[in-house]
């Protein structure tokens, strides 16, 4: 129970920054929802980082590893390494300019004055939440699957359970997923709902700390119990059912290749935007760029060797068993130190916690800025108002994402569930490169781009995660070898360019107003007409 | 296009392609007696990535990007 307690008490931490930070507020909107622009360096990365570290990080990448093999750190790690960094210095620094020139705080109200339409940011609202709901669905389900396989046995009478074939289960006694779930979703609420933006940021700048430390205590004390680094890697290459995971056999050189794509997905999180406009300044986004492929190796090299460790050590999985508890199966069986059992536990809830609240505060702020104080104005609403408004809709879409989890608990594979929700945001990824770079991207493009977008993600979904496939099918769907987000990516692209070319150009206000160049090109005459001239 | 600029993009299409080790496909060796030598490849490239991001942040930043943002509006 030493453990439990643990948890409870790092809970308990915060709740207490919730309340400390709430000490801080200066009670205005702009606070509650991006800091003011006033965050630093350290802040920045720490909070970007933790935010696109969630259970899909941790608990997800090591049952694909268990399942998968050492494949996994190369589809999503060291892409994400490479190409994260990419969209944050040539999409994110972009986006920070534009918000604080114009003093934007949310993706669709970008979107919205970039292609002077209010109909793109009806459009973008629910796809966006649409798109962010299996997100948080990743981090309630891997929160309860963790719980659930850290607590196993603690409550023998309780939440005592058994197989079909009336044996226990082996996670009998563990407090439910759907209990566990409730609980990080109830804390989670707290702090953002208490400190806003400004809580979600030191709140992951904390658990970040906590979870990149407690992983490396983790991997070492379970590489101990293994009998050291080689011979936990050794005992995998001993056993037949673990020895594949040392390599990529039966992996496709196609859809390692074309996983590249899922990783654009950062520059279309709203969540993620959000953070960006909180940053001082564009320098503010240097230690990110840099310091955030090295933080992901740190984070998931551990990982990725539990998982295939656990193949050798717990081997073949039995009926009603899912891989995304082998990473709290193996805390709980291999590290005996309640206290560090306990301080793991609150490090991969904290991985998990640390996105729910900054999705949680995105959703609450579009809904009041790009919902309510679009269609009353602004100065309809006291800043009061305003907080209690996106309070009010974070609570709704936080119950609706529970009640699916609990429906969705046995069923889901979060790392499966992660990749459809990247690959739904990185088919948008075209539409924030046109509205940055390409001056003749047009309203009606970035609307085909969108609903094309939106369709093609959904039919594939379906296909993939709803509709019942034939005995003997690939269980992860891929086309001519390739992901999914490939077809995705190149309708949404294509769809872009095309309708672009064949409408009319947007004006020269709206160019002036969002590129550097159009300013000077249009200023420039007015100052100086001799200076600038067709033959020049 | 300014000769930083145009390095960093030839140094991100190399990163890009060396990515794809097709040669540590099956091969299940162990690097530092631990590490499966595909994971040890990728964690290597992770740091690549990092070091090469921070030449880029040296060498191509942005800077009119800072300038512009801070421009009054028209």
């Amino acid at each position: 129970m030493t453990s439990l307690y643990i948890i409870i008490g790092y809970l308990g931490l915060l709740i207490g920054l919730g309340l400390v930070s709430n000490r801080f507020s200066k009670g205005t909107s702009a606070d509650f929802f991006i800091v003011n622009r006033s965050v630093g360096p350290f802040l920045l990365l720490m909070s970007i980082f933790g935010t696109t570290m969630t259970g899909f990080a941790l608990v997800g990448s090591t049952g694909k590893a268990f399942s998968t093999g050492i494949g996994t750190y190369g589809l999503m790690a060291s892409w994400s390494g490479l190409i994260h960094s990419a969209v944050f210095f040539l999409v994110g620094i972009r986006l920070w300019a534009v918000g604080k020139r114009h003093g934007y705080i949310t993706q669709c109200e970008y979107f919205r004055n970039r292609f002077d339409s209010k109909g793109i940011g009806y459009l973008l609202f629910p796809i966006l939440i649409l798109l962010l709901i299996p997100y948080l669905l990743v981090g309630v389900i891997a929160a309860g699957k963790f719980i659930q396989a850290a607590t196993k046995g603690m409550f023998p009478e309780q939440f005592a359970l058994s197989l079909p074939n009336g044996m226990p289960h082996p996670l009998s006694g563990g407090i439910p997923p759907e209990l566990g779930g409730a609980v990080i979703c109830g804390i989670v609420l707290f702090y953002v709902f208490f400190g806003g933006l400004r809580g979600a940021i030191w709140a992951n700048v904390f658990q970040t700390i906590v979870f990149m430390l407690t992983g490396v205590i983790a991997f070492w004390m379970i590489s101990q119990k293994l009998g050291g680094l080689a011979a936990a890697s050794q005992a995998v290459l001993e056993s037949d059912f673990a020895r594949p995971r040392a390599t990529r056999e039966g992996m496709s050189q196609a859809q390692f290749l074309t996983y590249c794509f899922v990783p654009l997905s950062v520059g279309m999180f709203p969540h993620l935007f959000q953070h960006w406009l909180t940053a001082k300044s564009a320098k503010t986004f240097k230690l990110t760029v840099v310091a955030h492929p090295i933080f992901i190796m740190i984070v998931w090299v551990p990982c990725i060797l539990i998982g295939i460790w656990a193949a050798g050590y717990i081997g073949p999985l039995g009926p009603g068993q899912s891989t995304n508890s082998i990473l709290g199966r193996m805390v709980e069986s291999l590290v005996h130190s309640p206290v560090l059992s306990g301080l793991v536990g609150a490090g991969v809830l904290a991985a998990i916690m640390s996105s729910l609240d900054s999705q949680f505060m995105c959703l609450g702020t579009m809904f009041t800025k790009d919902i309510v104080l679009e269609k009353f104005g602004e100065k309809r609403f006291s800043d009061k108002q305003k907080i209690l408004i996106a309070r009010g809709f974070i609570l709704a879409i936080v119950a609706i994402t529970y009640g699916l989890s609990v429906a969705l608990m046995n069923t889901a594979q979060v790392f499966a569930l992660g990749v459809w929700c990247f690959s739904g945001f990185a088919g948008l990824f075209p539409l924030v490169v046109g509205a940055v770079y390409w001056k003749r991207t047009t309203a009606a493009g970035a609307i085909a781009c969108i609903a094309v977008t939106a369709v093609t993600w959904s039919v594939l979904f379906y296909n993939d995660i709803i509709a019942k496939k034939p005995p003997g099918t690939e269980d992860e769907l891929l086309i001519w070898g390739m992901m999914p987000v490939t077809l995705i990516i190149a309708a949404s692209a294509i769809t872009l360019v095309v309708v672009s070319l064949l409408t009319r150009k947007p004006s020269d206000t709206v160019l002036r107003k969002f590129f550097a160049n159009s300013n000077k090109a249009n200023q420039a005459p007015r100052t100086q007409p001799a200076a600038v001239g067709p033959h020049r | 296009m300014r000769t930083p600029v145009l390095v960093s993009i030839i140094g991100f299409i190399a990163l890009f392609i060396l990515h794809h080790d097709f040669w540590n496909w099956n091969n299940p060796a162990l690097v530092l007696g631990f590490m499966p030598v595909g994971l040890a490849y990728h964690a290597g490239f992770s740091i690549a990535a990092g070091v090469f991001w921070a030449l880029v942040s040296r060498f191509a930043w942005p800077h009119s990007i800072e300038a512009w943002a801070d421009e009054p509006n028209d």
